[in-house]
């Protein structure tokens, strides 16, 4: 039975990270680095502790726009790629478009949305959505194209529904694309957020982390790092959890 | 008296390739009467499964009709027991659900239609695997599970296009066996599809040759081996006897 999460981090590449740390602390303080430059982890972990009702505050406000906009991407991505798969006229006009969309920059993108739409939450959900709602889309009109249209056909001979193929046929072979569709774009969602944040903010970890740059301290923006970091894994691992929950047949195929 | 379940009129048929028409079925007739075991034998490419998904009413014919219990069928799709090369099964549902697939089409209860699922397992050698995913499954395992769900369609005649073209000879053998005892108990009306003289002639009451593409009936040939049939008849002189003759016009056809 395969277990949940066995394709995340397994035990020798944790220990292998905590090695890289200790090495990185030992290193630090050995040559004297200083704490503008390099800090050492020690200290990291001691801005973490000491901060961590305003980083709590920066991290709400990120992880907020950044699932908001997730969600959204999420909605639209379904709407448009199966008005795609039902209309091929629109898939033929729109798909190209989408594809060239993705060459136009997202740190171009975010000053302009900040100029349209203020220094507000709305800006940075509305780059999350650009962001993400690329691979879901594209992952979804791949998995639509790639059902089995015998097995379509065989329920048509039984004499079945449009509701009964979608929910039996359909909406299954999709699943395994939509989840690594949602893989790849909740990784993003974080750091679209913390882009759009970056230019230009009242709060969230993106505008931290230039404040942290401006007063030299380091530490405080590798801190911002770790939790940027953590927030991704954590969606991400959310995100296999739901696909496991969702997918039980997928389950026993490594016996 | 004679009212036979199914019959083919002159049924024409062709597919537009590269801007060329090419013609894959040229006024095909043929009929199967109730409860009687019909075979179409063939080599490949002789548009067999073209017929076939006519029959089932998932192409329409270029020319002729085809006629089930006296009822013209126009290219509709009536209710089949229609059950294509691949076995089908839905990789993302219980061997259970894919049996009762039929039943819950129909709107039958889940409740009653697992309890006819489980009712028949047995008679398919599939007990103790009604949980099990189709990838859990062995190649024969699938193709009886297909059966068994092409049986619980509610219609009188059924059409095998080659169910047992995937499986190794002895598999192949013992199926075959094992679907005239079936097909004994069940008594419905079976148009087959193979490309096997020996699988054919084993089976059937009757059997119609086809050409090569485009695909004509060039001989029908009534098998009067007594049934039940017993594995070793396809060592008796009568046996071998229709088997020269289906070799030969096979020969004729494929110069």
């Amino acid at each position: 039975m395969k277990k949940w999460g066995s394709t995340g981090a397994n035990l020798s590449s944790l220990a292998f990270l905590l090695l890289l740390i200790i090495v990185w602390e030992l290193t630090g303080r050995a040559m004297h680095i200083p704490e503008y430059i390099v800090p050492a982890p020690s200290s990291i972990l001691k801005v973490l502790l000491n901060n961590m009702p305003l980083l709590w505050l920066h991290t709400k406000t990120t992880f907020y726009a950044a699932s908001m906009g997730l969600v959204i991407a999420v909605i639209f991505a379904i709407v448009l790629s199966a008005f795609m798969d039902k209309v091929k006229i629109i898939k033929k006009t729109i798909y190209p478009l989408l594809v060239i969309s993705q060459t136009i920059p997202i740190i171009a993108l975010a000053p302009i949305m900040i100029i349209w739409f203020g220094f507000g939450i709305l800006p940075k959900v509305l780059v999350v959505v650009l962001v993400c709602f690329f691979p879901l889309a594209v992952n979804l009109i791949d998995g639509l194209e790639n059902v089995d249209q015998e097995l379509v056909e065989l329920l048509q001979v039984m004499k079945a529904g449009p509701w009964r193929i979608f929910k039996s046929v359909q909406m299954p072979s999709v699943l395994p694309y939509f989840f690594s569709g949602l893989k790849i774009a909740a990784t993003y969602s974080v750091m679209g957020a913390v882009i759009a944040e970056w230019l230009g903010a009242s709060a969230g970890l993106g505008i931290y982390m230039t404040r942290a740059m401006h007063s030299f301290s380091t530490s405080s923006f590798f801190a911002a790092i770790l939790i940027v970091v953590v927030l991704s894994m954590g969606l991400f691992k959310l995100i296999e959890l739901l696909a496991w929950l969702f997918m039980p047949w997928n389950r026993v195929k490594e016996e | 008296m004679h009212n036979p379940k199914l019959v083919i009129k002159e049924v024409s048929s062709s597919y537009v390739h590269h801007g060329r028409e090419l013609p894959v079925l040229n006024a095909v007739s043929l009929h199967v009467e109730q409860g009687e075991f019909v075979s179409l034998l063939g080599p490949s490419g002789s548009g067999k499964s073209t017929l076939l998904k006519i029959i089932a009413g998932l192409l329409r014919p270029a020319l002729g009709t085809v006629i089930l219990n006296g009822k013209e069928l126009n290219g509709r799709t009536v209710k089949m027991g229609y059950m294509p090369q691949k076995d089908l099964l839905l990789p993302w549902k219980s061997l259970l659900y894919n049996a009762a697939l039929p039943l819950l089409v129909q709107g039958t209860g889940k409740k009653e239609a697992y309890g006819r699922v489980r009712k028949l397992l047995p008679v398919f050698g599939l007990e103790g695997f009604e949980n099990c995913y189709p990838s859990q499954l062995s190649g024969g395992m699938r193709q009886r599970a297909a059966l068994l769900r092409t049986v619980l369609i509610d219609s009188e005649v059924i059409l095998l296009d080659e169910p047992f073209g995937a499986l190794d000879a002895l598999t192949r053998e013992r199926l075959q066996e094992w679907l005239l005892q079936i097909w004994e108990q069940f008594k419905r009306s079976v148009l087959f599809i193979t490309h096997s003289i020996d699988e054919a002639i084993y089976l059937s009451d009757r059997i119609y040759m086809i050409s090569e593409r485009p695909g004509k009936i060039v001989l029908e040939q009534v098998i009067s081996l007594p049934r039940p049939r017993a594995r070793d008849i396809v060592t008796s002189p009568l046996f071998t006897e229709y088997k020269q003759i289906l070799m030969k016009s096979l020969a004729n056809e494929s110069i």
